[in-house]
């Protein structure tokens, strides 16, 4: 086998434990994400892809219940994300969130980008204006928008609205990005324009998506993990788990004859 | 399948039978529930004739430039004054001084029930705040009269025993149940996957809850304020009870007023002979009463279909 550099971490979990009160739904985690790469996360439905992707910005802590064990470092400072003396709010400070289904507040357009920006307390028009254009830019949306900017955001097409949920978690220049299935809502136009943007976006940002489609992870991703039943079953870059899996569970799933 | 099982098997004519039977039933239903709905619109209907009607032959006797511009309102004394801004005004005051209480307080309340308070407060919290509703509004207007008015005369010695302030006052208490379980309903109406949103660009619950979660729920925020409004300028007791009931054109609550409803009822109560000048300024008060809520209900559709979750 070849040996490549390996890129510098951005996360990484360790022995990740978490528990949606006595179910177990993450068992023993282990797995590095790489910074300024794509990671996507693969396997059947209940396998706790999203759970994992989840813990990433305590989305978890919002319900009653849920209980985590083990660690998410994140780098360079080596924070814990998950330990109880880490403020929620801070670690989504810094993590921004796509979901699945596209949820642009009842604002403008321009105030939905803006929000992040005005919760972290920034109010100077101009400061705003700049950075709401470059985020709207940096998703592809802009020249769509540019001269609707006070046009309320659920007007918007689906696939629009995606587009701007990404520009709205740009907005704050996010250290990493999760995206959750961000494209089973949308056609596949719109799957098409958000998978472009991803492979953009990458130059600029560490991105960790979670989705069903296999065809998706191999065209966006550089690293994929395999999940099944909570555990990580496999983790590598992305030509290799499609081309070359070690596991014969994987190898099943990507075949199509599981999952 | 033996032969003689074949006359079992439905014919073309006993199958439309059937459909026969069935098509009448459902007929029947059809008519009583379109009975039910036409009894409903024909009383709304019949109410409107009656008013309309009598204020007609009531506005025969007095123009509608003294009916709206006369400062005075003494329909029974022999100088005889028709100004119904008389009556206006001590219904707007009141109305103004619950809604001033019972929106910020409803509002308050629904957000702390539907983003903060955990399950099982809002469990408990939910069927007290409604009972407060049902309680009869003359026992509130009793309470305004009896342990309000004292109250507030303690820090505002110069508030006679009858005022608008505290029938205002209380009229506001009773209406804060509305507007809170009205608004929680439209706010915890909002669905998880916004607040999720929310959280994950960083922000509070307090911020979650003003920014996000008000705006998506506005439209049935608006239906819970103009259901106060209609209770407000429609309650009748509390103010016949606290507010006192003689005419006076005022806009300041520390006094007592007459408002459209507590002449209504002082008026109703007397012995007026039919068809007499007197007992048509009723339906005339009732009509300006029923203009007042008809305007709030159009905006409100209006408020509604501006501002419909689009979630």
């Amino acid at each position: 086998m070849q040996i490549h550099d390996t890129p510098a971490l951005k996360a990484e979990a360790r022995n990740l434990n978490f528990y949606y009160s006595e179910k177990q739904a993450l068992k023993g985690i282990n797995m590095p994400i790489y910074d300024k790469k794509v990671t996507a996360l693969i396997g059947p439905s209940g396998c706790g892809k999203s759970t994992y992707l989840r813990s990433f910005n305590r989305m978890h802590d919002l319900y009653p219940g849920n209980r985590y064990e083990g660690e998410i470092r994140f780098f360079p400072d080596n924070t814990n994300l998950l330990s109880p003396d880490v403020d929620p709010i801070e670690v989504r400070m810094r993590i921004g969130m796509v979901f699945q289904k596209p949820n642009p507040f009842p604002k403008t357009i321009f105030e939905n980008v803006a929000y992040g920006l005005r919760v972290r307390g920034e109010n100077n028009k101009r400061t705003l204006d700049d950075k709401v254009e470059h985020a709207l830019k940096g998703a592809a949306i802009w020249d769509e928008v540019k001269d609707r900017l006070q046009d309320m955001a659920p007007n918007l097409s689906g696939g629009q609205q995606q587009r701007l949920c990404i520009a709205r978690a740009l907005a704050t220049d996010p250290e990493l990005l999760l995206f959750d299935e961000p494209t089973s809502a949308l056609d596949p136009i719109a799957t098409g324009a958000i998978e472009e943007l991803v492979h953009e976006l990458k130059k600029r940002v560490t991105i960790l998506i979670v989705t069903h489609n296999m065809q998706q992870a191999a065209r966006v991703s550089d690293y994929t993990a395999y999940m099944y039943l909570g555990e990580m079953i496999e983790f590598g870059k992305t030509d290799q788990i499609f081309i070359k899996p070690n596991d014969k569970r994987t190898e099943d799933y990507i075949t199509g004859r599981m999952g | 399948m033996s032969a003689n099982n074949a006359s079992d098997l439905p014919t073309v004519s006993n199958r439309l039978a059937f459909n026969a039977m069935r098509n009448w039933k459902e007929r029947l239903i059809e008519a009583i529930l379109l009975g039910a709905a036409t009894i409903s619109v024909l009383t709304t209907l019949g109410i409107v004739y009656v008013l309309v009607s009598e204020s007609y032959s009531f506005f025969q006797n007095v123009s509608i430039i003294d009916f709206l511009t006369d400062t005075q309102w003494t329909p029974l004394f022999d100088d005889a004054h028709f100004g119904i801004m008389v009556l206006i005004s001590g219904t707007l005051v009141s109305s103004g001084v619950a809604l001033l209480l019972a929106i910020p307080m409803g509002t308050i309340i629904a957000i702390y029930l539907s983003e903060f308070a955990n399950p099982k407060v809002r469990e408990m919290a939910k069927p007290i705040l409604e009972l407060l509703g049902g309680i009869p509004t003359i026992v509130f207007g009793y309470f305004a009269l009896l342990v309000v008015t004292p109250i507030l005369q303690f820090f505002l010695p110069s508030l006679p025993g009858f005022s608008l302030l505290s029938a205002g006052i209380v009229m506001g208490i009773m209406i804060v149940p509305y507007i809170a379980s009205l608004s929680e309903d439209a706010m915890r109406a909002v669905p998880m996957s916004m607040r999720e949103g929310a959280y994950a660009m960083g922000s509070t619950k307090l911020y979650t809850a003003i920014h996000v979660v008000v705006p998506a729920a506005i439209s049935g925020l608006a239906a819970s304020y103009i259901l106060g409004i209609s209770r407000a300028v429609g309650e009748t007791m509390i103010l016949a009870v606290a507010a006192g009931m003689q005419p006076n054109l005022t806009w300041n609550p520390m006094e007592p007023a007459a408002t459209i409803t507590s002449f209504i009822v002082q008026v109703a109560l007397g012995d007026l002979p039919h068809g007499s000048i007197g007992y048509q300024t009723i339906f005339a008060a009732g009509l300006t009463l029923l203009m007042i809520t008809l305007v709030f209900n159009i905006l409100g559709q209006w408020l509604r279909a501006k501002y419909r979750e689009n979630y």
